[in-house]
């Protein structure tokens, strides 16, 4: 060690704290852009729900102005009402996806020939992108050839135009949307599935126990962590659904299917004008009802760090 | 293995699931089928209503070169590519430091660093939606694939994080340990040890990322506008809105649109699975 010797004291400083320093000096680089990009930007967002900004001249402070714009949407079951309840809607529908994902992988776990391209082309829908999801949909729907309506007319009904129609048209862009969701919770329990412990199930047996019984005290609880994942995933799908929106509908017919999502997007950024403080504040409604979800996870992966 | 294995039941179940698997297959992507039929037909078919039959010529090579040789498609694809492959290495190499900081070091705001990663990567893009736009136009850098780039790099980093931090914690810890008594400074404890025991990790990241982001729209119309730095999800409107109602090219530049991910994925499926199952078992 002569070289330690013979280097100047701040180096040597440097070598002692260096499991101390080493740490910040990784996470520097994402760090920051992070916080530019993403954390200093939410707070920037509170602020400016606070003002009425074109985007282009001063911003004028308005106080909680936007807030009270929003509630009185709300009591007149006005655009803001129907976002926020198309949410809900979405939010419970959406998690059809985990029993859904679910049952087809139960029917897939097998191992028969060519099964693993099956499992394959079954998760295909997660990987295209909504964009094409929407598209494809929307001449699934379409009222003058789509195949939804070839089916129904066979049995004598329809036709059916869903996407232009209010009462169907949230529930038509919500299954769209299933068919993705699906497919990636299919693979999560597929996952879990190959890790379940044949003793245990075995055990099971023994016992006596077997279909939906077996299913529910045995298999169940050892998927719990890819419920979970699945769970988590599917919550926040449901409440980041805007591709869809926009592709199908752009929230139409007559703002029916607009989402707070889709509605913050067209306040603040469409040819319906350009308010960003009421945008911002649409956001923070939206990221309040998200930061409910997100305090729960991280709330479950503190316990499991604490478990460690 | 739950449920019982197929070959241990009657032979009549065994053929009844062999025969219902295409079945269910051809319902499951029957929508998708449906495009894929779309993209081969005559624009004759569609103003003959002949819109389910069988095509009345194979158009398929005509639709698919009118698709590259005829539209701004080929750009848009470009434009994906550029935005989509440096933002894969720029979430990657900046995930594998902090990842790295965070799952080897101890220190007291360990975990909240983490957690901040983890919940910025839960939030609704709209409340980073204006004050993004603002500092990209700022920057001057809005409409380039540039601005496009840097934000999800920033944004997928935590997601990255979650998932590289949680495969370093994985490791033997023994490993650094041993590096560090023999005297191996950090830098090259996360270079020649850990890197190399990262690669698995890295590989299923950047397939998951290179989906993420090739199948952005969001982003893509907040940030950009036109045929220049638009990628494929958002340039598929303006595709659409030009060739309105002619549902032959409609069908084949959507197919073209959505391939590169699929593509990927086949070709990467252990690694994509992989990444997207971490933490689904134990």
């Amino acid at each position: 060690m002569t070289t330690a010797a013979e280097a100047p004291e701040q180096e040597s400083w440097f070598h002692r704290n260096q499991q101390r320093i080493a740490p910040w000096l990784f996470l520097a680089p994402g760090l920051l852009f992070f916080m530019v990009y993403v954390i200093i930007p939410v707070f920037q967002s509170f602020n400016l729900s606070l003002y009425e900004w074109d985007g282009l001249g001063a911003a004028e402070y308005v106080g909680f102005r936007n807030y009270e714009d929003l509630y009185w949407e709300w009591v007149d079951r006005d655009a803001f009402f129907i976002s926020l309840k198309n949410n809900l809607i979405w939010l419970i529908l959406y998690l059809a996806a985990i029993p859904a994902g679910l049952f087809i992988a139960l029917f897939l776990n097998q191992t028969v020939w060519g099964i693993r391209l099956y499992k394959s082309l079954f998760f295909f829908p997660f990987v295209i992108s909504q964009v094409v999801v929407g598209l494809v949909f929307t001449w699934f729907y379409d009222p003058t050839f789509g195949l939804l309506n070839e089916f129904l007319a066979f049995f004598g009904l329809g036709p059916l135009n869903v996407l232009g129609d209010e009462r169907f048209v949230t529930y038509g862009i919500i299954v769209a949307g299933l068919w993705p969701q699906t497919a990636y919770c299919m693979i999560l329990y597929l996952t879990g599935l190959n890790a379940v412990d044949p003793e245990q199930i075995e055990a099971g047996r023994l016992d006596g126990a077997k279909g939906w019984r077996m299913l529910w005290h045995i298999i169940l609880p050892q998927l719990r962590p890819a419920t979970f994942i699945a769970f988590v995933v599917t919550i926040i799908g449901a409440l980041r659904s805007f591709d869809l929106i926009s592709i199908m509908t752009q929230g139409g017919p007559f703002g029916s299917s607009r989402v707070l999502a889709y509605y913050m997007f067209e306040v603040a950024l469409s040819e319906y004008g350009f308010r960003m403080g009421y945008g911002a504040a649409i956001a923070v409604i939206l990221f309040l009802i998200m930061l409910c979800f997100i305090a729960y996870f991280l709330w479950s992966m503190y316990r499991e760090e604490r478990g460690h | 293995m739950f449920p019982k294995p197929i070959e241990k039941q009657p032979r009549a179940a065994q053929i009844t699931y062999q025969a219902m698997l295409p079945v269910a297959l051809l319902l499951w992507l029957g929508p998708l089928l449906a495009v894929a039929l779309f993209s081969v037909k005559p624009a004759a078919d569609f103003t003959n209503a002949n819109y389910w039959g069988m095509p009345s010529s194979f158009e398929g090579a005509f639709n698919y070169g009118q698709v590259f040789f005829n539209s701004d498609m080929p750009r848009y694809l470009l434009n994906s590519f550029l935005i989509t492959i440096p933002t894969v290495i720029g979430a990657v190499a900046l995930s594998c430091m902090t990842g790295f900081a965070l799952g080897i070091y101890k220190f007291r705001s360990n975990l909240w660093i983490f957690f901040l990663f983890v919940a910025g990567n839960f939030v609704p893009f709209q409340i980073l939606m204006v004050p993004v736009r603002d500092l990209t136009l700022e920057l001057g850098l809005y409409n380039t694939k540039t601005g496009l780039v840097l934000f999800h790099i920033a944004f997928q980093t935590g997601f990255c994080t979650l998932f590289m931090r949680n495969f370093i914690r994985a490791l033997p810890f023994e490993l650094i340990e041993a590096a560090r008594v023999e005297g191996i400074s950090e830098v090259r404890i996360f270079w020649y040890v850990v890197l190399p025991l990262m690669k698995p990790a890295i590989a299923a990241l950047s397939v998951l990322i290179f989906t993420f982001i090739w199948n952005d729209y969001f982003w893509a119309v907040v940030l950009t506008q036109g045929a220049e730095s638009q990628p494929v999800t958002a340039g598929i409107t303006s595709f659409n809105a030009q060739f309105r109602a002619a549902y032959q090219l409609m069908s084949a530049g959507s197919i073209v649109a959505a391939l590169p991910p699929v593509a990927m994925f086949f070709l990467m499926q252990k690694h994509f699975i992989a990444g997207l199952t971490l933490g689904a078992v134990k």
